[in-house]
């Protein structure tokens, strides 16, 4: 598959926490030629699995990528115009002229509206523009708005994938279809390669609201040792330090209490075997990721964390590199190839 | 109409090339000359059919808001100041294209997780906003995107609802009417039409077209404010979408000739088009220009509402922009000198 065209249209499909439907079936076509069974759990995860060449019963890898995005939902219906709510971290900064889709009963594209700069005292002109004075304009009068939309119903921002310069995409929902993509791509090269361990893919959902899809699917799996792939902070023009990573300089391992030492090293020799470059993201407690919930499933499983680095998150213009999504898609692949049937995570003083 | 081709033209104040051309191309053939002046503005002279008619001024501006660049830093950012007048707050998390050729960029801010509480509801000044293009330092930046390239909101046109939606609507909707004017039959009255240049930075254009045209009278065509969202006090709204044509008493850069204002008014009232009137005190056009071109001309300002000008996207709706070329037509076949008298 073509990395970007797969970006695109990962990037582009809607997916609100909570309505992950078209999403799900999107990566449910994407997957299905590259696995032998998948299934969906009482959340709407999606969970495929690939069944590996060592001997039964095989020890299992998670691979999980949450498919939700972040959005808004109706609150309120005033003149024929939409209140709405933020569903996840969506910042409120950048909604004011932002493009939506309302997923009523039909979807209709809208934009957000606020009242013009010179009604706003000079003074409140520094502050970004409060929820109750932001509205969804989807350009229809009061009763046919009520007739397709009621309170509740999700909006998702509405973004084509733009192409930058040196192979950097911006769009929507790039956290975290950054890192769907890149476990679409793993997939696709785990269908040529032989593995030992069974590979469970998922796409989890719910994980921008609280994780949720995580720690439903890591029971159901029950999985042997996991890898969560999420993005991580790119350096930006106006902002980069500790936090933040170089875009196009590959992904990042995490390390802290959240991943078990081995996976960490196991990532880091095979990234430095494949001469992938890879950043170190020093985690020293929440990571905020599906790793999270994922290291606490049941009696506990062994976890990493790859991140794949963008800028601007949360925000409709996410910027990543498709050379990081390729790069991630190489090192989960060729780690998850490389688990030797009895390998099993241990900690050096063990007995 | 074609508002579309129109919208989505390229064309920030001093770069008004693209819209130039697709209007030139839009009215050939329908007027009798056609030049453009040393500042850009596109001339078209339409005869009139009869040897006494007046010679009457017609404008809509070609200019739009925009940004330009003004350095690039390190990380390959472009660093901008507006063109014209943009809140800062419509800027972030937006797509722009920068140059007329259309390299995209988006703008965007230091992501919400890094912030500190307080700073989630404050407004990053333009001053430390950027484009990104993806360039990868200072050289490739500067190299694709040198200082003084500029760049517009990259949103494509559409149908929205009943309405549709696009960026420039300020004042592509007043070009697309004014137009739409020049390519109908002729009226009794010359019609001197000019689509101005670099309205949104000081009214430039129309200054030396007016003196240009030594009109006997002026009208304005343009997009205006409509402020008709939901709001704590409802008070009255600059004006409303749906309402029909957008007339102006007063605003901040003129006050209408009120002769030319009761001829309006006739004309909507007798051909049953809506209208309404803007409220006085806000916004500015072309006309404040105008009315005080040589010794003074006659002026009055018609618009079509719409919602979100001077953003990534405005909306109007096609009742109001065809009922604004109806009302401009019924004007200028009821126009006689008589209206041009002083009360």
């Amino acid at each position: 598959m073509e990395t970007i065209p797969l970006l695109k249209q990962l990037s582009e499909t809607r997916g609100l926490a909570g309505a992950e439907g078209p999403i799900r079936e999107a990566v449910r076509s994407l997957w299905s030629p590259l696995v032998d069974e998948v299934r969906e759990d009482g959340l709407g995860n999606l969970i495929a699995l690939r069944h590996g060449s060592g001997p039964a019963p095989r020890p299992r890898l998670m691979l999980a990528a949450h498919m939700d995005e972040i959005g808004l939902r109706v609150s309120g219906i005033e003149k024929g115009f939409l209140r709405v709510t933020a569903v996840g971290g969506s910042d409120l900064r950048v909604l004011p002229g932002a493009l939506v889709v309302v997923h009523g009963q039909r979807d209709l594209p809208g934009v957000i509206g606020m009242r013009p700069p010179h009604v706003t005292p000079a003074d409140e002109r520094d502050k970004a523009i409060p929820w109750d004075e932001l509205f969804v304009d989807v350009g229809l009068p009061e009763d046919q708005v009520r007739a397709q939309v009621r309170v509740g119903d999700p909006i998702s921002f509405e973004r084509e994938l733009v192409e930058l310069k040196n192979g950097l995409v911006a769009g929507k929902a790039l956290d975290n279809r950054a890192s769907a993509a890149a476990l679409t791509l793993a997939l696709e090269q785990l269908a040529r390669t032989r593995h030992a361990w069974d590979i469970v893919a998922v796409a989890t959902v719910q994980e921008e609201v609280g994780l949720y899809g995580a720690i439903t699917s890591a029971y159901g799996v029950a999985p042997t040792l996991a890898l969560a792939v999420d993005v991580t902070f790119a350096d930006q023009s106006n902002y980069s330090d500790e936090h933040t990573f170089a875009i196009g300089k590959g992904p990042a391992i995490a390390i802290g209490p959240n991943f078990h030492p081995h996976i960490v090293e196991r990532l880091k020799k095979t990234a430095d075997a494949l001469e992938i470059p890879y950043h170190i993201e020093p985690t020293p407690g929440r990571s905020g990721t599906d790793a999270w919930a994922i290291q606490v499933s049941r009696e506990g499983v062994p976890t990493g964390l790859l991140s794949i680095p963008v800028r601007y998150m949360h925000q409709p213009v996410e910027v990543v590199a498709a050379r990081d999504v390729e790069r991630t898609a190489r090192l989960m692949a060729a780690f998850a190839a490389e688990l030797e049937p009895a390998y099993r995570p241990a900690w050096e003083d063990e007995a | 109409m074609m508002l579309k081709e129109l919208a989505e033209a390229f064309g920030p104040s001093g770069n008004e090339k693209e819209v130039r051309a697709v209007l030139r191309g839009a009215v050939e053939g329908h007027v009798e000359q056609m030049w453009v002046d040393s500042l850009g503005s596109l001339h078209a002279v339409k005869k009139g059919t009869s040897s006494s008619g007046m010679r009457v001024l017609l404008t809509a501006h070609m200019d739009e808001v925009g940004l330009m660049v003004i350095g690039h830093d390190e990380k390959g950012g472009l660093r901008v100041r507006t063109i014209g007048g943009i809140d800062e707050r419509v800027l972030a998390g937006k797509a722009v294209w920068v140059g007329s050729e259309r390299i995209p960029g988006v703008i965007g801010l230091k992501p919400i997780h890094l912030l500190e509480k307080k700073e989630r509801s404050e407004v990053t000044p333009l001053r430390q906003l950027v484009i990104d293009i993806g360039a990868e330092g200072k050289e490739e930046a500067r190299r694709l995107a040198p200082v003084g390239t500029t760049a517009v909101f990259a949103t494509p046109f559409r149908e929205l609802g009943t309405a549709v939606m696009g960026k420039a609507f300020d004042d592509r909707a007043g070009c697309a009417v004014l137009a739409e004017l020049l390519r109908g039959e002729p009226f009794r009255h010359t019609l001197h039409a000019v689509f101005t240049v670099q309205e949104e930075v000081g009214l430039r254009g129309a200054r030396v077209a007016a003196y240009a045209a030594e009109p006997e009278c002026a009208f304005v065509l343009e997009g205006t404010i409509a402020d008709d969202l939901p709001r704590e006090k409802e008070g009255s709204p600059t004006s409303e979408l749906g309402k029909g044509p957008v007339i102006t008493v007063m605003d901040r850069s003129f006050t209408a000739h009120r002769g030319l204002l009761r001829l309006i008014v006739a004309a909507a009232e007798e051909a049953g088009i809506p209208y309404q009137f803007k409220q006085p005190g806000i916004g500015g056009t072309d006309a404040g220009a105008i009315h005080a071109a040589r010794s003074g001309v006659p002026s009055a300002a018609v618009a079509v509402p719409c919602r979100y000008i001077h953003g990534p996207a405005c909306l109007l709706q096609w009742s109001d922009l065809e009922h604004t070329a109806q009302l401009m037509r019924e004007t200028l076949t009821r126009l006689t000198r008589r209206a041009l008298r002083r009360d």
